[in-house]
């Protein structure tokens, strides 16, 4: 009697420990997306999410495999808004992923904490100097690039296209001066003029004659959002006839879309196009057209990078448990990356080719059109800096 | 030197819109005693729907026409639903049911045309430049913007000055339960005071529209412009308004434009682009400093009864 119950315990105890992982592995994988979706910023975040779902649907809801619950909310650009989020997603939810930032101070306010809570943050879009550099950690991967490195590569383009006197322009902000230092950083000839406008400002008539005035032979720009919108419309106006150059965020889809005709025959660099002739890219551009019935971004390539470097990591590990493991694997980027060739250098940000391409117009409308492949396998200039 | 003159333009110009947009500002407050912060929902309901129409007939004209009524009448539906009620209220109130509005109008026109910026350009007769200094090509867009400015200028002067309407909306400017007891309809002279500033509002988000881009939220950043320019001008006057604006515009500009070179005199020329790019963002406020601390009713006054 006593044999036969001791038996049936064994049983069952062997039943559920058999039982164990299987259970584990129904419990999908949860990960916390903190992105911007409302404010005039929020297209960006809207197009991060849209790539990272086109990933996740694509697999019927799992990555690598494994089933995953993403959850999205809405930062509103302000750093206690996004630590707040990240926080609840942490402790409320145990979610062991976060992803989704668009912004740098959002960015540099939420990820020192994921990271010391021991989960992982993949980087999207912001890629501040600061976690690039001295403040890197072993959790924290960029998949899209530090913040520099769109300009650097305009910096090289310029001189190497010939020009001699640059006017450059910026808001007056710290991204503002970081893209301003990252184009001098590469640039060889002298300036014509640095300039640092408002933050928001709309009108640019009083920079464009001073612009004029200074004659300089090439122009470059950073001015995120409307501020591009405005300053490019306003200078076709003005009728001057210095070339323009400037990072990919300021010529993506939509912002084309609204400048129209202004912005033909502008140079701008990027890591990503659509028109890049890797097959993960073809399928992407397809997919993301069909899905969602516009153009993608650049944003929308990184957040799909991004669900699919997970994904090839969630492959490889099977789940969160082994955080060593996920790290390793994750670290490996065995993913095809919409934009080619990808690696993380040791501050495990991308080491990667950087663009140039112009914008044209055809039968498609007003599109970036490749030119050429100005850095191959760019690392970024703070990785020195780095411990890992 | 031609610099100089070329800046004086821009200056103008940008006095010239912010001119549409005080003296519908002012005009609302001056009359009604109403804080409005949702003016510049009004420029962007402009802008949205010049964009619109001009997008789908091809005519910029006929978008700034379509323009007109629009933002008119959403100022009119608002002062009927919402400003209505405040009238009696602190101010306090007034600025929080307006900011209210701002959002309101924000999230509605996220949902009526998406996130995507409209797209609005020059007209063609529109998008050359004039050499109006030789040396200097000036964009005839912007010429046309301080010609329109100018002509509204003016028949807001005839309105206000030499009609009956006019006569009644400074009457209700200094004293508005006498005009009430001599049997105006104060209702009715509110409301088309209200639509009156909304549709000189939508006018400058129209005219606006081919430079700037067209996308929700546009209207805040020139609203803080707005509301120093009618305080610099003495609140409900019109006079003080495009005096007001003029000074601001010109002010801004051209401390963008000179306030570095200026100081690289006194300064190295590193220290002199940061102090002067801060200067320069300051220098209007600056200004309404001084001209209150000189004026602290603005440049003029209006007195209420």
């Amino acid at each position: 009697m006593i044999n036969k119950t001791i038996a049936v315990a064994a049983a069952a105890l062997l039943l559920g420990a058999a039982q164990q992982p299987v259970a584990l592995a129904a419990e999908p994988v949860r990960i916390g997306m903190l992105t911007t979706l409302s404010t005039k910023a929020g297209y960006l975040g809207e197009d991060i999410r849209d790539g990272f779902m086109l990933a996740v649907e694509a697999e019927g809801g799992k990555l690598g495999g494994v089933p995953v619950e993403v959850s999205v909310e809405d930062d509103e650009r302000k750093p206690g808004k996004g630590v707040s989020i990240a926080e609840r997603y942490l402790k409320r939810d145990g979610a062991k992923i976060l992803t989704g930032i668009v912004f740098s101070n959002v960015a540099m306010a939420v990820v020192p904490k994921v990271v010391r809570e021991d989960a992982i943050y993949i980087s999207p879009n912001a890629g501040p100097s600061r976690l690039a550099g001295k403040g890197c950690h072993a959790n924290y991967f960029n998949v899209a690039w530090q913040n520099d490195n769109l300009h650097e590569v305009m910096g090289k383009y310029v001189s190497e296209a010939g020009h001699q006197r640059a006017y450059i322009l910026a808001p007056n902000y710290p991204a503002g001066k970081d893209a301003l230092a990252g184009f001098k950083r590469y640039f060889k000839g002298e300036l014509a003029g640095e300039v640092y406008t408002k933050l928001g400002q709309s009108d640019y008539a009083a920079e464009i004659a001073e612009l004029r005035a200074a004659r300089p032979d090439a122009v470059f720009f950073f001015l995120p959002g409307g501020m591009g919108i405005n300053f490019l419309k306003q200078y076709a106006q003005a009728g001057v006839d210095v070339p323009v150059f400037g990072p990919a965020f300021s010529f993506d889809a939509r912002i084309l879309k609204a400048v129209g005709d202004a912005a033909v025959g502008v140079h701008n660099g990027s890591q990503w196009n659509h028109d890049l002739v890797v097959p993960a890219n073809v399928q992407f551009v397809h997919d993301f057209r069909e899905k969602y019935g516009r153009m993608p971004t650049l944003y929308a390539s990184q957040g799909y990078d991004a669900a699919r470097l997970i994904a090839s990591a969630l492959k490889a590990t099977g789940g969160v448990d082994d955080l060593d493991a996920l790290r390793a694997a994750l670290k490996r980027a065995d993913f095809e990356s919409v934009r080619g060739r990808f690696a993380f250098g040791n501050n495990q940000h991308p080491v990667q080719d950087i663009y140039v391409r112009r914008v044209v117009k055809d039968d498609e409308g007003i599109r970036n059109e490749t030119v050429n492949r100005v850095f191959e396998a760019h690392r970024d200039a703070y990785a020195a800096d780095c411990k890992l | 030197m031609l610099l100089f003159f070329e800046q004086l333009l821009n200056g103008l110009q940008l006095g010239i819109t912010l001119f549409l947009m005080s003296a519908g500002l002012t005009l609302v407050f001056g009359v009604m005693n109403v804080i409005n912060l949702a003016h510049g929902s009004f420029y962007m309901v402009g802008a949205y729907v010049a964009a619109t129409v001009a997008a789908h007939s091809g005519s910029f004209a006929l978008g700034v026409l379509a323009a007109l009524p629009a933002a008119g009448l959403t100022g009119m539906l608002v002062e009927a639903l919402v400003i209505r009620r405040l009238y009696l209220r602190d101010h306090l109130d007034q600025v929080l049911a307006t900011f209210g509005l701002i959002l309101f109008f924000n999230e509605l026109v996220r949902v009526v045309w998406g996130r995507q910026p409209l797209f609005l350009d020059v007209p063609g007769w529109l998008s050359g430049q004039v050499e109006l200094i030789p040396g200097a090509p000036y964009p005839s867009y912007r010429l046309a913007i301080i010609v329109a400015g100018a002509l509204v200028g003016v028949a807001l002067w005839w309105l206000i000055a030499r009609t009956r309407l006019g006569m009644r909306i400074r009457a209700g400017a200094s004293n508005l339960q006498m005009v009430a007891a001599l049997g105006v309809n104060i209702r009715l002279l509110n409301t088309l005071v209200f639509g009156l500033g909304a549709l000189l509002a939508g006018l400058a988000g129209a005219l606006a529209g081919p430079i700037l881009a067209v996308e929700s939220g546009m209207g805040e950043s020139i609203l803080i412009l707005t509301f120093v320019v009618i305080v610099i001008g003495g609140i409900g006057s019109v006079r003080g308004a495009l005096i007001g604006a003029l000074l601001v515009g010109l002010v801004d500009t051209l401390g963008r434009a000179f306030l570095p070179d200026l100081l690289r005199l006194f300064l190295p020329v590193a220290q002199a682009d940061g102090a002067g790019a801060s200067l320069a963002s300051m220098a209007i406020y600056i200004l309404m400093a001084a001209v209150l601390a000189v004026r602290p009713r603005g440049l003029f006054p209006v007195s209420h009864g």
